[in-house]
């Protein structure tokens, strides 16, 4: 089979693509193909996916958002936006308001329980984050302790997601 | 280690055991981690990338599993040599197109694989055979600590480990099962299938992950969610999700034997007498006639042939792998002539 593009080189790449409900094949060569997802990338990259997530939460003003930038690494939101990569781990700080309402729209939440880097679990014995990923996480009293610390700590997000995990694990 | 010795085995994680292992191929899991005062590889200096090589090759010696394990520079590599790490899953298409400043680690028994410089500083994979996510999670979960000792992490504390696409944040942690699904395809249930598991926010994918194809009924299947679980729950509800698409195959699978037996042996012994004796073949159709044989060994109606020698064989045959076992470069044609002579070599076949 013949590449459908340049019509010369054997087809190895097959490619189905669905427009408006209309779905469509084509046969590529390897080098029409990596023309092809090129530009595809840019057309439907994750780029797009992530702006267009963004848009859609309540963020700074435009016009403010078109000037911010990394205090760090100095790239611009609006680079973020077209190209869904952070630059370093200040952009994190620097886009904290918009990165915010970003995660928990993919994620569903905006509140880490994996584990902690070793350096932070040395410092502190008893860190809030880390307990989850340590203990086995059906231990309804190692959640209950995470929970008090939640408390303490007036992070009533984290303290309702562990009230609600408790209620499910002494359901369950 | 010189990258000719991989040529010599083939990943330890391909041996076709461990639980499930009729249905599910490997797992893997991996952490995306970030040096905290460096820029993120897309907005480093050639220098920060050239420091953090050096800082992978200077630790490596002290992490577990990482005993004798080579560092090799994508500079130093020619694109046949970068394809042929892809191809044993070991590192990304992107690691292998942009070659500058990047490095790739990979254990003696390729077990462990650190991509240096991908999208983040480090993407750590850890394989395992068959349905074997925990274990994969013991062993990644000690090589991150080992290196948190050695490297300050970007991290805080809210958000979890910071990473260069906001869809990683947070654990950083994706777990993948490849799944062989072919009586949920040939009963035409896969869609079904497929369509609850976006549902459930898991990613389905192709047998090269990332932006490939479903080939040869090979599904990978993997988390998307990352923030505000546990790394040990995201991998709970992995395996919850997995045993359920297991069990739906198995069901599959016998339906097909107990209504359909004769056609189902007919099919299998037909893709088996193919591959032993084809003279021209493409990787594709390599690969669906492997799928019938691999159903034809779970099912019992192939006997002479194993999960081991299969799964070699699906390395192997792959184009930069054709070309590093002939010495030279060998066009498509070529290449389709070779893969055939050496799957008729391996599964048996004649030369006549």
């Amino acid at each position: 089979m013949q590449c459908d593009i340049c019509g010369k080189k054997k087809a190895t790449v097959h490619l189905t693509e669905i427009v408006d409900e209309q779905m469509s094949e084509m046969h590529l060569c390897e080098e029409c193909a990596r023309q092809k997802s090129s530009q595809m990338e840019q057309q439907f990259g994750l780029a797009d996916l992530l702006a267009g997530l963004s848009q859609t939460t309540p963020m700074v003003k435009e016009s403010k958002e078109g000037m911010l930038k990394c205090s760090d690494c100095g790239l611009n939101y609006e680079d973020f936006r077209k190209f869904g990569r952070l630059g370093c781990s200040q952009c994190y700080v620097s886009f904290k308001e918009n990165l915010s309402g970003l995660l928990r729209k993919i994620h569903g939440s905006s509140h880490h329980l994996g584990k902690t880097p070793y350096a932070l679990k040395a410092e502190n014995p008893v860190p809030v984050s880390s307990s989850a990923a340590l203990l086995p996480s059906e231990n309804v009293e190692g959640l209950k302790k995470q929970l008090q610390i939640a408390i303490a700590a007036e992070d009533f997000e984290k303290a309702a997601m562990l009230r609600d995990k408790i209620k499910g694990l002494e359901n369950g | 280690m010189k990258i000719e010795e991989l040529l010599t085995h083939t990943g330890e994680w391909l041996r076709g055991e461990g639980p499930s292992a009729n249905i599910v191929m490997s797992s893997r899991i991996r952490l995306a981690r970030n040096l905290a005062k460096t820029p993120f590889p897309s907005r480093s200096t050639k220098k920060d990338l050239e420091t953090t090589l050096n800082i992978v090759e200077k630790i490596m010696v002290k992490v577990p599993f990482l005993k004798g394990a080579t560092l090799f520079r994508m500079n130093e590599l020619d694109q046949v040599d970068r394809q042929m790490l892809v191809e044993r899953h070991l590192m990304s298409h992107e690691h292998a197109s942009n070659p500058d400043g990047k490095g790739l680690l990979v254990s003696t028994e390729e077990i462990v694989s650190i991509m240096v410089n991908e999208e983040d500083h480090l993407r750590i994979q850890v394989m395992r055979s068959g349905l074997n996510l925990t274990e994969g999670w013991d062993i990644i979960n000690t090589i991150d600590d080992t290196i948190s000792k050695e490297i300050d992490f970007a991290y805080l504390e809210n958000w979890g480990y910071l990473t260069s696409c906001p869809t990683n944040t947070g654990t950083a942690m994706r777990g993948s099962v490849m799944m062989h699904l072919p009586a949920l395809v040939m009963t035409k249930q896969i869609n079904k299938v497929l369509a609850a598991i976006s549902k459930l926010s898991f990613a389905c994918r192709g047998f090269y992950g990332e932006g490939t194809q479903a080939s040869g009924n090979f599904y990978q299947i993997s988390n998307q969610v990352s923030l505000g679980h546990s790394e040990l729950d995201i991998i709970q509800n992995i395996n919850g999700l997995i045993r359920q698409v297991i069990e739906q195959e198995e069901q599959a699978r016998q339906a097909l034997l107990v209504q359909n037996r004769p056609m189902l042996e007919d099919k299998i012994c037909r893709c088996w007498g193919l591959l032993r004796t084809a003279r021209i073949i493409s990787s594709q159709e390599a690969i669906e006639l492997f799928s019938m044989v691999r159903l034809g060994i779970d099912t019992g109606i192939l006997k002479d042939v194993n999960h081991k020698a299969l799964n070699e064989l699906f390395i192997v045959i792959q184009p930069a792998h054709l070309q590093k076992i002939e010495a030279k470069k060998l066009n498509s044609f070529e290449r389709d002539t070779k893969r055939a002579s050496l799957i008729r070599q391996k599964l048996g076949g004649k030369d006549v």
